[in-house]
């Protein structure tokens, strides 16, 4: 599968776009030998590597600002602080927001999207209420509305999808009804690279009368959001799917939302003033940080949102399209390798099984040819029910992802054939 | 580098997943048990007659999973035919010891199971090879709760 007349038009294509290699120079570790061989990432969906850019800039953090934020009246209190709120105004400008109140620093997805059920859910949610939850989301997008419909008597219902991955849009329509409260949904299907249409879902749901919670962690890599345009209420992202460290991501939420929901966890930072005989609570978004927050990574943050800009993000997904493209192309000259997700838009995700090796196996015998995929259930078990599989592979792309890494990809494949032949 | 796979996946692991033996449900069984792992979806259910003496007389199972997985409880099932209890708990002790690395200081007989030793290269898949092991053992056991890798 590495016929050079394959892959000149594309990659030529792409040239004139990006110089992949000068990006490549940024992310020491993809010169990383594996079992022998040049690492081949395609393992981002997971987890993206991280630039020069972005460690170097935790390195100067504690090198030379590193104190408490918001609370020191010394000179590095002063540097932390203002890196930290210098990183939230640019993850502010990084989704679109109004305001940088609406931007609340979080350790990724998940917290986000359990800070949205426990504090508005917990608020909000009446017995009886309905929760809609599609059925291709990850299971942080599912786990936290279970357990907040259990203590507030709500009901999770699911949306369907069709055997392309694709939400079926009049089901949707149908179940949104005067108890429908939240509409969870993911922007991109970590499992299957289905992009969601938000924004017509957004409208629909505010038709009802919903609230509408974004998981946007397979998005932010790959797309430019913008939350006044979708008009979502709330969206939550992870810092390290999108070149930034691990530990942070940011959730966003409408400033009239998160003015009048209640405190998620309690402790410093978020009070005004504390009593026994009762507490006031700060405004947002501190009311939503208790504790000492994750300065570093938050500033590290910050600096992966520079990252992306001056690649410029648009054409970021236009080199990410032609990979997932090429990818497509060459999977569909084997009649062994079955593709999961075949939706009109799709993002960065390429998920697939090859007949007769399990996805286990598969990622074994890749790994030892240094090309890294994700195997395995990828935390979405109703997805996987839905096309009666145990278990899947996923390459899913970042930037610096190359035709050349493809090509390893179906050659490393075509051992694992050989292999179980 | 290909030859540890060469060497994990011989073809009597490929035969013996593609060619499970004892595979599907056991009438006679008076003990039984499901194990999962968590993380890659693997389960199987694990179905055994124990007589009064504590002997294994049969041993089925049935489910879904990795090369590794499915060749491993194969060729349990196999061994596991006739073993007392404690024989059996004793034969998992050396195989683990031996998919782990930890046997350094035994060099025990686990016949057959030898074929599944080249897991040892490969720390991530080691619960493949293992889980039916602990199903196995808990059915014996008549534990009630399910085993998990994790």
């Amino acid at each position: 599968m590495s016929e050079a007349a394959l892959k000149t038009p594309t990659e030529i294509q792409s040239g004139n776009l990006l110089d992949i290699q000068e990006i490549r120079a940024q992310f020491p570790i993809l010169g990383e030998i594996v079992h022998g061989n040049t690492l081949a990432y395609l393992d981002n969906g997971a987890s993206s590597q991280k630039p020069i850019a972005v460690t170097e800039t935790l390195e100067r953090y504690y090198a030379t600002q590193h104190a408490n934020v918001h609370r020191g009246v010394h000179e590095l209190s002063d540097r932390a602080t203002e890196a930290y709120e210098s990183a939230r105004k640019t993850a502010c400008k990084f989704v679109n927001a109004n305001r940088t109140e609406e931007i609340i620093f979080v350790r990724g997805t998940t917290e986000g999207l359990n800070l949205v059920a426990e504090s508005y859910g917990r608020w909000k949610l009446q017995p009886g209420d309905e929760i809609l939850v599609s059925e291709m989301e990850h299971h942080s997008n599912i786990v936290p509305w279970q357990l907040i419909a259990e203590r507030t008597g709500s009901i999770v219902r699911m949306i369907p999808m069709n055997d392309n991955g694709e939400i079926i849009q009049e089901d949707y329509l149908n179940l949104l009804n005067d108890k429908t409260q939240i509409v969870a949904i993911t922007y991109v299907a970590n499992s299957l690279g289905t992009v969601n249409p938000i924004k017509e879902m957004v409208r629909m749901a505010h038709d009802a009368g919903a609230v509408v919670v974004v998981d946007a962690a397979q998005a932010a890599p790959h797309i430019s959001i913008d939350v006044i345009d979708l008009d979502c209420d709330f969206l939550a992202l992870s810092g390290h799917k999108m070149y930034a460290p691990t530990g942070i991501g940011i959730l966003y939420g409408k400033g009239e939302l998160l003015e009048a929901m209640p405190p998620y966890q309690g402790g410093g930072e978020m009070i005004r003033r504390v009593s026994f005989e009762g507490s006031t609570y700060a405004d947002i978004p501190h009311r939503f940080e208790a504790g000492t927050p994750n300065i570093a990574d938050a500033v590290g943050f910050g600096a992966a949102c520079q990252f992306m800009w001056d690649i410029g993000i648009d054409e970021i997904a236009t080199h990410e399209k032609e990979l997932l493209d090429y990818v497509h192309e060459c999977a569909e000259r084997y009649e062994d390798i079955r593709i999961y997700g075949n939706a009109k838009h799709k993002a960065g995700v390429f998920a697939f099984t090859l007949d007769k090796v399990h996805a286990h196996d598969l990622g074994t015998v890749l790994d030892r040819q240094g090309v890294a995929i994700r195997v395995g259930h990828h935390c979405a078990m109703p997805v996987m029910k839905h096309f009666n599989v145990a278990a899947t592979a996923r390459a899913s792309f970042a930037v610096y992802n190359t035709h050349d890494e493809i090509d390893r990809m179906f050659e490393a494949i075509n051992f694992a054939r050989e292999l179980f032949g | 580098m290909m030859d540890d796979l060469k060497a994990l996946y011989q073809e009597v692991i490929i035969d013996h997943s593609r060619n499970p033996r004892n595979f599907g449900a056991l009438e006679s069984a008076n003990c039984s048990a499901e194990g999962v792992n968590p993380l890659c979806g693997d389960e199987l259910t694990l179905q055994c007659w124990l007589d009064g003496n504590d002997v294994i007389q049969d041993v089925k199972f049935v489910g879904q999973g990795c090369a590794i997985s499915i060749a491993s409880a194969s060729i349990m099932t196999e061994m596991l035919k006739g073993l007392t209890k404690s024989e059996a708990e004793s034969l998992f002790e050396d195989f683990r010891a031996r998919v782990t690395g930890l046997d350094e200081f035994r060099s025990a007989d686990i016949g057959k199971l030898e074929v599944l030793s080249g897991v040892r290269e490969f720390p991530t898949r080691v619960k493949c090879a293992t889980l039916p092991w602990h199903t196995a053992i808990a059915a014996i056991n008549r534990s009630e709760e399910q085993v998990t890798t994790e």
